[in-house]
């Protein structure tokens, strides 16, 4: 039998569409159909100044916009060729480990809950609330949060900061505890989860999967760890690695990712260096609010970084951070002017949605959905 | 093959010719030496007008072991956009080819599913492709016919007896 399932299904969140075939229950194939949120994502950069697409870049994977903001930015900055001073730098691994905890709490609790676990499900709801909270007490938004600027950061850290988080994380260490205790020895819990979607080391690698996906597989591979960015080497942390290669090990490997997202913010905080937030180049940052409001030289350097763009010299990139769920790449082409030529996204989600035949044959109709939830689709990324 | 070898801003760049794509590839996956056994990415860009041949595929390789990333430009030109499919060495090339083609119109000889990912069967046009206006309106497409819909009689039959009792023809 053919069933269609999608592209608004109550049981998957997301727009997507799978083309079934089935035998009674069983699985034989699934054609998977994306793009029902495409928005042209690259055309409309093409239209916008440098940094206009930041604001474009928060709407990919909404679950953790602080990090596409920041790939985006590291993709210009490299092109540019400036580098950012220290503080700016740990501020940004900060607020991107945030978004990963926040990223990783979106896909577990979504996942439990679909499962009927609603309890542990909201228990990670509300340890995401409270990240959300610092996020948006710091940028002023709780999802498109535009936090990041090539060359720097909107503005420094709010005061007791350091100590908000220390709270947060002492009260989510402690959700996660009782989500522990309700899920890693629940019956029903474990029976839908492991030796479902499981997908191998070779298979995985084949199809260029990346993030906790790859990683639950048992290959190693963390952008972090392979091409370090920003200050990640100088911290200490593990990539956690599964072995089966099911949506278990996939669970597995993104809660203990949150521990070690928390043990770098926490070490990043207490080395945090004092200094500025912001490269020291006037063509690339704005200058301060009483320049422009009292002198004519700063109202017109104002209006020509407004208007005209920065510039970006001619010349391509590719540039690659750990997003919550794999690889996230910018592949940007300059022709000199202040709009982007090219802005290519690498998007983790799109791919591994193209492996999702590969997870599901086999199995029933029941089994997509904790399968999709471990592979965290979010729309705004794998359609753009 | 190799058309150019460059290095921009730390990253190595490599142009390389469409005639016999796949062979470098195989060579560059399976050379122990090379040993670029990770695709990143695939995408195209448009020069229209600035460049000839007008398109260029970019393909994003990595060596986990090495920890070393390689990018490979092949220029395609206009009147016959098509270049060699990697899918039989990456399977995940087949999503990012099929997106390529639906957005810049590039085939991939030898691909096995080459359809429209992204956008609609019924879609004009390629719209990345840098003479497609951004503002350019898209016809109507008229309703499709499903075939083989599961229609339950009964539900069918009680909408017309429900129709009969309200008197409508």
């Amino acid at each position: 039998m053919e069933l269609q399932m999608g592209p608004s299904h109550p049981a998957t969140h997301g727009t997507i569409k799978f083309n079934l075939k089935l035998e009674g229950e069983k699985v034989l194939d699934c054609d998977v159909e994306v793009g029902f949120l495409h928005r042209g994502f690259d055309k409309s950069c093409e239209q916008a100044t440098w940094t206009q697409v930041i604001p474009y870049t928060d709407r990919l994977n909404y679950a953790s916009s602080l990090i596409n903001n920041i790939g985006y930015a590291l993709t210009v900055e490299k092109l540019i060729g400036v580098q950012t001073p220290p503080r700016c730098q740990y501020i940004r691994v900060i607020v991107s480990e945030l978004a990963r905890i926040y990223d990783h709490l979106t896909c577990c609790g979504m996942a439990a809950s679909e499962l009927g676990a609603i309890t542990a499900g909201f228990y990670m709801i509300e340890a995401r609330e409270l990240i959300i909270r610092i996020v948006e007490a710091l940028t002023g938004a709780r999802l498109t949060v535009t936090y990041v600027r090539i060359g720097g950061v909107k503005h420094d850290l709010i005061e007791g900061f350091a100590e908000r988080v220390a709270q947060t994380f002492k009260t989510i260490r402690k959700l996660l505890e009782d989500c522990d205790r309700l899920l890693s020895r629940n019956r029903i819990f474990l029976d839908r989860m492991s030796n479902v979607g499981i997908i191998s080391q070779e298979t995985a690698l084949s199809y260029c999967l990346t993030g906790p996906i790859l990683r639950a597989s048992g290959v190693s591979y963390d952008v972090r760890k392979a091409f370090p960015y920003l200050v990640y080497d100088q911290f200490e942390f593990e990539v956690p690695v599964g072995s089966r290669g099911d949506n278990y090990d996939r669970f597995v490997c993104r809660i203990r990712e949150i521990e070690q997202s928390m043990k770098i913010v926490e070490q990043a905080l207490e080395r945090l260096p004092v200094g500025p937030v912001w490269i020291d180049d006037p063509r690339f940052v704005l200058p301060e609010k009483e320049k422009v409001y009292g002198s004519i030289e700063g109202l017109m350097h104002h209006f020509k970084i407004i208007m005209e763009g920065i510039k970006v010299p001619p010349g391509e990139t590719y540039a690659a951070v750990e997003g919550g769920n794999g690889e996230l790449g910018f592949y940007i082409v300059s022709d000199g002017g202040g709009r982007p030529y090219r802005i290519r996204v690498r998007p983790p989600c799109f791919i591994a949605m193209g492996a999702f035949h590969e997870m599901i044959k086999g199995h029933m109709v029941a089994d997509i959905v904790p399968t999709f939830g471990m592979v965290n689709m979010i729309g705004g990324e794998c359609d753009r | 093959m190799i058309l150019d070898v460059s290095q921009a801003q730390g990253d190595d760049v490599l142009i390389l010719n469409r005639a016999g794509l796949r062979e470098s590839f195989r060579l560059l996956k399976h050379d122990k030496e090379l040993d670029y056994d990770f695709l990143s990415d695939i995408t195209a860009v448009d020069y229209w007008g600035k460049k000839e041949p007008r398109f260029e595929v970019v393909y994003q390789i990595l060596s986990r072991r090495r920890r070393r990333r390689l990018r490979l430009r092949v220029p395609v030109p206009e009147n016959d956009p098509a270049v060699e499919s990697v899918t039989p060495l990456w399977r995940g090339a087949n999503f990012l080819e099929r997106e390529v083609w639906d957005l810049f119109g590039i085939r991939f000889i030898g691909h096995p599913d080459l359809r429209r990912i992204l956008l609609y069967d019924e879609f004009v046009g390629y719209p990345l492709r840098k003479d497609y206006p951004v503002n350019l309106v898209q016809p109507r497409v008229p309703e499709r016919t499903v075939e083989g819909t599961f229609v339950d009689e009964r539900s069918h039959n009680k909408l017309l007896s429900l129709k009969k009792s309200l008197g409508a023809s």
